[in-house]
């Protein structure tokens, strides 16, 4: 039976982590998401999970040491934001070579300097490159979801990779909402039992990890490794079906709202998301015809499926809640431009940069940008390609 | 039944860390960790590397010199990823997923221990992990081309601290890992070297045989690095135990023990002439640097025996309380 609660993002999540139960976890404090681990490690004290607790030093240990566990073969999840997500950059590199599922909650916070605790997405955009598979959330409830979810994804034996599920800091991971959650014994058949792969602690086969690969070899490896990206959308969307069944909530690789007969859009992610279609549906009412795509399935990058579902709109606005300094447009926009570029007739693309540091992303600023879309489909004329938004200049 | 830790019986074991790796010639780290893995040869072990000579060299491409399983993830992690291993077993044992009583034990350079696995390694021993964690302490990052770390020896000659007109190599005294992870009141740490290899081998038995975490430093010569005649590795390694350049001792549960006390010091030029990083030392005019050298060694060795003094009388008071 479905449990209705109001708990916050992270609560949601360390449910979520508790009703899975890995073999090990790790973790380290950093603002925001610490209250998730923090919730977690009362699971462990209280016997409620038998999860294996490594309390490191540093998130480079937290990392080193999930990537020691997974090889060994068990089901393995971590969490970080920001400063953390950085510090292990270098191992979520490894993470993926290794073809580890290895699975970690990512509560977005603005990178230093100058050091903020707040929400934006500059954390999990650097990481954006690194091999895992990238699942937003728009509130509490996705981040619950996703991270059900990413267990059986990252598993996958078509897969086998690390998922990040990345949720707005404070504005979920702090924000007390109504969240409907499965019975343990639900997620419990969801995830399965785990499989493991080449385990380490199989000591009468022994294998060797992390060998050295000189030119001879390496472009060979990277381009196998490429190739099982190609994998990644079908499996999320035959998981989302199954978790449909389960769940009565349907996940695609993006949300697509009102588009279908929209003549301008948003794409935008996570908890901005969920403001933008409420002005949406205030301009609906007016006769406007506008729709929103937030991607869920950031990487690998649905380009075919985001640009056939693009390429019928006359303007279009991205939103990046960081931006890519020294570069062009914010890495959402690039994204999604890439998408579009092949089309013949493709919409007029333009970038905002909002919300930084926990800059509050308030309706009327997609009211501002709404009327901006309006007189671009009208008129063609572009004032300008990119600018920050809600920021004074 | 346990191996006695005798040739005899040693050399009917097979090797786990076989022939055909890459590793230099006369170099003395797979003879460190052939005596590691004899000396464990009555348990199923896991073995993780940082990076360096040993990792880059024993699994290349398809190749792999180990025949237990290993790990290798990066440079500084060798401990943490390790540490996450020994959880995974504890983790499925409980489980009752895995019922074999394995051992796990990290090897690494001084570069990956002394230094950029510094944090790595002292959060995995503050956790407890039950493992052994070895250093093969080559003094010098020898992978990349022998850079100073914080093992290299005053006044050596490395390519980042070469020994120029001004400045005699390196300055500053080498960092002392093995009392450091001493303070960190593990149950069991100690030093090593392949010239006494029983004594070796029975320190890494008896760190097995210990639950929770344990360190061992082991001296590990490096004929490139040293600038050393090829097979010089075992007789540098005597030279560097019988001068007391570096003592073979051990502390077990906080109380030092000598394992080997040299019956005549030899003096520190006997060890420092045989090799090229020394070389400048003997140079007209640098007298006084070998006999600071000598000071440091003798200061470090007189403390070390009154360490052990220290806790043997206390042993002492013990014994007679209890009578």
């Amino acid at each position: 039976m479905t449990q209705i609660v109001a708990a916050t993002g992270n609560e949601a999540v360390a449910n979520a982590l508790r009703q899975v139960e890995p073999d090990v976890c790790a973790a380290y404090p950093i603002t925001p998401q610490t209250e998730l681990m923090q919730r977690f490690s009362s699971f462990v004290s209280d016997g409620k999970v038998k999860t294996e607790l490594i309390l490191v030093e540093s998130e480079h240990s937290a990392l080193s040491a999930c990537i020691g566990a997974a090889a060994a073969g068990g089901r393995v999840a971590t969490a970080t934001s920001s400063q953390g997500l950085a510090l292990m950059w270098e191992m979520l590199y490894i993470a993926s070579g290794f073809r580890l599922p290895i699975v970690m909650a990512v509560v977005n916070r603005a990178l230093s300097s100058p050091i903020n605790i707040h929400c934006d997405h500059s954390d999990a955009m650097g990481a954006r490159d690194s091999g895992w598979i990238q699942l937003w959330s728009e509130n509490a409830q996705e981040a619950y979801d996703n991270t059900i979810q990413a267990f059986r994804v990252a598993e996958h034996m078509d897969i086998r990779l690390p998922v990040m599920i990345c949720y707005d800091g404070f504005i979920i991971s702090h924000s007390i909402e109504r969240i409907e959650y499965l019975d343990d014994d639900v997620v419990k058949n969801f995830v399965g039992e785990y499989k493991p792969l080449y385990p380490l602690l199989d000591v009468d086969n022994p294998k060797s990890y992390g060998p050295l690969i000189l030119p001879d070899l390496y472009m060979e490896v990277r381009r196998a490794h490429a190739e099982v990206y190609k994998n990644v959308a079908k499996v999320v969307l035959e998981v989302a079906e199954e978790f449909k069944k389960t769940s009565g909530r349907s996940y695609g690789l993006f949300e697509s709202y009102r588009l279908d007969d929209a003549e301008i859009g948003i794409v935008i992610l996570n908890s901005a998301a969920g403001t933008t279609k409420d002005v949406i549906d205030e301009y609906r009412d007016k006769g406007v015809k506008i729709g929103l795509l937030k991607p869920r399935l950031f990487r690998p990058f649905p380009y075919e499926e985001i640009g056939k579902a693009l390429k019928h709109l006359k303007a279009v606005c991205v939103f990046d809640r960081a931006d890519a300094f020294g570069g062009s447009f914010g890495p959402l926009y690039l994204d999604i431009a890439t998408s579009l570029y092949h089309y013949r007739k493709k919409p007029v693309l333009i970038n905002k940069i909002y919300g930084l540091g926990g800059r509050d992303y308030m309706p009327e600023h997609a009211e501002a940008v709404i009327e901006e879309l309006i007189k671009i489909a009208k008129t063609g004329r572009v004032r300008s390609y990119k600018e920050y938004i809600g920021v004074r200049e | 039944m346990v191996t006695p830790l005798n040739l005899k019986e040693l050399s009917k074991k097979e090797l786990r860390f076989t022939a055909g790796h890459r590793l230099c010639a006369g170099c003395a780290a797979p003879t460190v960790v052939k005596m590691i893995l004899l000396a464990a040869c009555d348990y199923p072990v896991v073995v993780a590397s940082s990076t360096g000579c040993l990792e880059v060299s024993s699994c290349i491409s398809t190749y792999t010199a180990w025949k237990v399983p290993w790990i290798h993830s990066a440079f500084e992690n060798a401990a943490a990823t390790l540490s996450g291993v020994e959880s995974m077993y504890k983790a499925l044992k409980k489980q009752g997923k895995i019922d074999k009583e394995i051992k796990f034990i990290a090897i690494c350079g001084d570069g990956g221990t002394y230094d950029i696995g510094l944090q790595s390694l002292s959060g995995a021993m503050e956790r407890w992990h039950d493992m052994l964690y070895v250093c093969y302490n080559n003094e010098a990052y020898m992978n990349t081309g022998i850079q100073r770390s914080g093992a290299t020896p005053t006044y050596a000659d490395t390519t980042t601290c070469p020994a120029g007109s001004v400045i005699p190599g390196k300055p500053q005294p080498r960092k002392d890992l093995t009392k450091i992870m001493a303070a960190h009141g593990i149950p069991y740490v100690a030093q090593a070297a392949p010239s006494h290899w029983p004594d070796l081998m029975k320190k890494v038995r008896k760190a097995l045989e210990i639950p929770g975490p344990k360190f061992m430093n082991i001296f590990t010569p490096c004929n490139r690095g040293w600038r050393t005649r090829t097979d010089d590795a075992i007789l540098l390694s005597r030279l560097a135990v019988d001068t007391c350049f570096w003592p073979l001792y051990e502390v077990e549960k906080g109380v030092v023990r000598v394992t080997y006390k040299p019956k005549e010091k030899k003096p520190i030029e006997e060890f420092l002439k045989l090799q090229g990083r020394f070389r400048h030392l003997f140079e007209p005019g640098r007298e006084q640097l070998i006999s600071e050298l000598q000071r440091m060694i003798d200061e470090n060795w007189e403390r070390l025996l009154k360490e052990e003094e220290i806790f043997a009388s206390k042993e002492e008071e013990k014994e007679e309380v209890v009578k």
